[in-house]
């Protein structure tokens, strides 16, 4: 049994009983990131003094005999959207790099306080835009489970560094799938949680009403432990949610008996990969044995938001990029004048996608375009949370594919309009701030990954994990690992 | 052809609040630069903005004050605009969704009393400051930027076109200025920058029902220089049209020591500020008893104050006008009422000396060394003799500028008046030893005289002679030579 294999709860329980120390554990990690990550490529910076440093702090506690929370000790990734105080936070940008922010996002403040240690930051698509991580300013990263391949986006470092275990867990963001699709293509399980379960603060801003943080792992018991300690309300974020949080590890025990699931029939069909369909009736069947009530239904507006989310998102983006202009911080490229200086470092520091997505959304919120484009996208948000809120008046969750495809080829993904429609299965959660959950079930024809995802009515994560607790527990589709010797 | 001019107003006025709009800097004037920020009003990546609730009571308050509805929805909208003193390239501010609307203020001029409607009122943040090597930011050869001002609460307040001249303009922003005083929600001071106003100036020919295009002209950093810029667009727009040609709409900036506008953009290359709903914070939901209890917070306002002023202190309306336009001098007036009876003789001194040396030394009126209740024991001394009006005139004048009190002054300079009989007989004595001529004038019945000699009297006695004992004395006197 190799240690870097294993879950966090798995590990808590050999921390606690002293058969492996913090430090060990850090070291075999930070070991692993030395010997394979030139093959996956998933870190952009390697924290492994901060990191030694956190896991020696956690063996002291334990040496002293005092009690440690689930996360103590156990080695993980970041992001690189995600402000850490005084490591480089770049959104995978020429824009950033360097960025050294003098706060820690929310997120990270919890971590801090759960004796966490941080192995580093790792690769996305420049600021969450993309679907392959091949956006990133600085490299791409590879699928574990074949370097042919994409490890989806935008969180491909994140997903990539859990499923080769270069970290035990990972977090993430997710505006449109960005948590989700990548999880799915790396085969581990990713959440989206509601929309304001999870502080923003300190997540460099893409599209703001759709942004959310969430966890990546290597079960489901993990998500719960993590979801425990970052989600909450915080005064810093006037969208988080002022309520009641569960504890996430209560429900994952409870039969999914008398469940009701949905099956939305826009979801299957037309364009999505026949291998990943058949997983998802697979999972579908499974639950009903398991003895959850399965039945097909409908969100008769899914078609339309896809093109809604391509201007919501734009629109936010194309403001909330306005600030990296060369006047504060990060990139500044010297011109004659002050307009040319914003134009030329603009033009330089930002990649061709965050161009084209800044140029769509100043275009959508244009006065004359503003009713006709950012208004009615904003319309048919409405319907497709309606859509929802119906269906979850019938049903406990609904069950679709997490993406149409399993992970897409590297280096023939230039047609953004294809691209973008990797994102079709995840985006319409983000539109409705609903909560999403991808699950890895089974392989398609090529060996490669297929996630099924499991939507819920906003904040009942708990009811997400209970199925996908039941699947993992009652099948052995939902914990694979990439073929060691074909992957890295 | 004759023209009638037709004015609107944008006042921006800064909130007198502890903290910045969204995030906990300090508001205060005068730090070195760039030392009350936080990455918050920076902009910086990852970081949101947070309401602070007391901008949404100072602006409700100041919408209540000036007759508006407010918004029980109301939301925030983003400005989206590149300049380097706006830190996320976007202005937090209202569009479409106000917190307050449809109020107005009444006002009078020579030609009578008239109601200016108010159109809405929203908050937003401030910008930063540029401070330019050069003269402007296109010939300067590098820029400095301080953001201590970035995320400064402002109010909006848009009045309706209603205005028809110069002096309702002025009357408007006057009574405008009080009443925002009087809520305490600003300083409203203009020459200090915390109250701002943009006017809207078009023409049309009399008797014309469509408004003519109007310009926007910024800048204005005094009430003079709000008047002065009245009458040059209206000339300026009248040559225009004169000649034959058209006014376009357009943005025109005020140079203050060449008296003229300039143009700074027009219209087309000004609006597009792709406004849309702020996504990181949620609509403002305003209940009606929290209203309620905004409006029962409230002070009296200046109309209010005007009419308890004459109808129970027994002031004259102009009186009573000239002291409300300020709030600090209303405070000041009610705090010397309060130790002193006669509020047409604090009235007066208010009115004389007070103004007289506050508009000569340039001094802000709530930074006033003199205290209330010293100002009442001054009046109570003139009152009972103690001194005399003229050197309570001099008195004042020391207490103005130190702050000591009037009784101290007096002791200590001597300026008790002199009402002792044996000491002014022997000033009488040697006035009219030295004066045969007017002597002989008063014999001879010349009344005139008798003023003379009693000037002379007061004269010797450096002012401090109790005039009616003198004149008692020396007709004595004169009548037993
Ligand atoms: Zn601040």
């Amino acid at each position: 049994m190799t240690i870097s294999r294993l879950t966090i709860h798995e590990l808590h329980e050999l921390l606690i009983k002293k058969e492996i120390s913090a430090t060990e554990l850090t070291k075999e990690h930070l070991d692993r990131i030395r010997r394979l990550d030139s093959n996956v490529k998933a870190y952009i910076t390697v924290t492994d003094e901060l990191a030694l440093k956190q896991a020696e702090a956690v063996d002291k506690k334990l040496a002293a005999g005092e009690k440690i929370g689930m996360l103590a000790g156990i080695p993980m990734s970041v992001k690189d959207n995600l402000c850490t105080e005084g490591i480089q936070t770049s959104c995978a940008s020429r824009m950033l790099e360097g960025f050294k922010p003098q706060y820690n996002a929310t997120v990270l403040e919890k971590l801090k306080a759960e004796d966490f240690v941080m192995l580093g930051k790792v690769n996305m698509d420049e600021f969450a835009m993309g679907s392959t991580t091949e956006n990133s300013a600085f490299f791409h990263t590879r699928n574990p489970w074949n370097p042919d391949c994409v490890p989806g986006g935008s969180s491909g470092g994140s997903a990539a560094s859990v499923a080769a275990d270069l970290a035990v867990y990972s977090l993430g963001s997710d505006t449109g799938g960005s948590i989700r699709q990548p999880a799915a293509f790396c085969g581990v399980i990713g959440l989206k949680p509601t929309y304001g379960a999870v502080s923003r603060f300190g997540l460099i801003a893409f599209a703001s009403s759709l942004d959310q943080i969430g966890p990546l792992a290597k079960d489901v018991t993990d998500i719960a432990l993590i979801m425990n300690a970052i989600s909450g309300y915080d005064k810093k974020d006037s969208t988080s949610a002022n309520c009641n949080y569960p504890d996430y590890t209560a429900s994952l025990n409870k039969s999914i008996k008398g469940m009701r699931i949905g099956l939305p029939k826009e979801y299957l069909g037309e364009g999505i990969d026949s291998d990943v369909e058949a997983q998802v009736l697979a999972a579908a069947s499974k639950l009903e044995d398991l003895g959850a009530h399965v039945e097909e239904c409908s969100l008769p507006h899914t078609r339309y938001a896809m093109p809604a989310y391509y201007l919501i998102a734009p629109a936010e983006a194309s403001s909330n990029l306005g600030r990296y202009d060369g006047v504060r911080y990060g990139l500044r490229v010297q011109a004659k004048d002050v307009a040319s200086m914003f134009c030329e470092t603009r033009k330089q520091g930002f990649g061709p996608e965050v161009k084209r997505r800044i140029m769509l959304g100043t275009y959508a919120l244009s006065s004359g375009y503003y009713d006709a484009y950012y208004l009615k996208a904003l319309k048919v948000r409405n319907l497709v949370k309606q859509d929802y809120d119906k269906a979850f008046t019938q049903y406990d969750c609904l069950i679709t594919p997490t993406a149409p495809t399993t992970a897409l080829r590297k280096g023939n993904n230039q047609n953004p309009l294809t691209l973008y429609k990797s994102d079709i299965c995840t985006i319409p959660t983000n539109l409705a701030g609903i909560p999403g959950l991808s699950l890895p079930y089974g392989v398609d024809r090529n060996g490669m990954p297929i996630g099924v995802q499991l939507l819920g009515k906003a904040f009942t994560e708990p009811a997400l994990l209970q199925v996908a607790y039941s699947l993992e527990q009652n099948t052995s589709l939902t914990r694979l690992k990439p073929n060691q010797g074909k992957g890295i | 052809m004759d023209y009638e001019v037709v004015i609107g107003c944008e006042v921006h006025v800064e909130l007198k609040t502890k903290t910045k709009i969204f995030c906990s800097c300090p508001t205060d004037f005068g730090g070195e630069p760039n030392t009350h920020v936080c990455p918050v009003c920076l902009g910086l990546p990852g970081t949101l903005p947070v309401l602070n609730k007391k901008v949404l009571e100072y602006a409700i308050k100041a919408g209540l004050a000036l007759n508006c509805e407010i918004a029980q929805f109301s939301k925030f909208d983003r400005k989206n605009y590149f300049y380097p003193d706006l830190t996320k390239a976007y202005q937090i501010s209202q569009f479409d969704l106000p917190i307050c609307k449809n109020g107005y203020i009444d006002i009078e001029t020579d030609k009578g009393k008239k109601r200016i409607g108010i159109t809405r009122i929203h908050m937003e943040e401030d910008a930063g400051k540029l401070v330019h090597q050069g003269n402007t930011i296109t010939t300067s050869a590098g820029s400095l930027v301080d953001y201590n001002r970035a995320g400064v609460p402002l109010i909006e307040i848009v009045s309706e076109p209603d205005m028809r001249s110069a002096e309702e303009v002025v009357e408007f922003l006057n009574s405008l200025k009080a009443i925002i005083e009087y809520t305490g929600v600003s300083d409203a001071r203009m020459e200090q920058g915390s109250l701002r106003c943009d006017v809207n100036l078009s023409l049309r020919p009399v008797g014309q029902i469509e408004f003519g295009t109007r310009a926007e002209i910024k800048n204005l950093n005094s009430f003079r220089s709000v008047e002065r810029v009245i009458q040059y667009e209206i000339d300026r727009q009248v040559d225009i049209l004169e000649s034959g040609g058209k006014v376009i709409q357009e943005t025109r900036t005020w140079d203050e020591s060449k008296g003229r506008t300039y143009s700074l953009r027009s219209k087309e290359d000004s609006d597009e500020y792709r406004y849309f709903p702020e996504p990181d914070l949620p609509p403002v939901i305003v209940m009606e008893d929290y209203i309620e209890k905004l409006r029962a917070e409230l002070p009296e306002m200046p109309k209010e104050k005007r009419r308890r002023m004459i109808e129970k202190d027994g002031l004259p309306e102009y009186d009573a006008g000239i002291i409300t336009a300020s709030k600090a001098l209303v405070d000041f007036y009610d705090a010397v009422h309060t130790h002193y009876g006669d509020a047409k003789k604090i009235s007066n001194w208010i009115m004389g000396e007070l103004l007289a040396k506050v508009n000569a030394e340039g001094i802000e009126l709530n930074a006033l060394k003199i205290q209330p209740e010293q100002m009442a024991a001054l009046l109570k001394l003139v009152d009972s003799g103690e001194i005399s009006g003229k050197i309570a005139k001099k008195v004042f004048a020391e207490m103005f500028e130190t702050g000591n009190n009037p009784g101290d002054i007096i002791k200590k300079q001597g300026l008790m008046q002199i009402s002792d009989e044996t000491a002014l007989k022997t000033m009488i004595e040697q006035v009219v030893e030295t004066n045969p001529k007017s002597v002989e004038d008063y014999k001879a019945g010349k009344t005139k005289a008798l003023g003379f000699l009693v000037g002379q009297i007061m004269k010797q006695s450096r002012g401090q002679a109790n005039p009616a004992v003198i004149n008692r004395l020396l007709v004595e006197k004169l009548n037993s030579m």
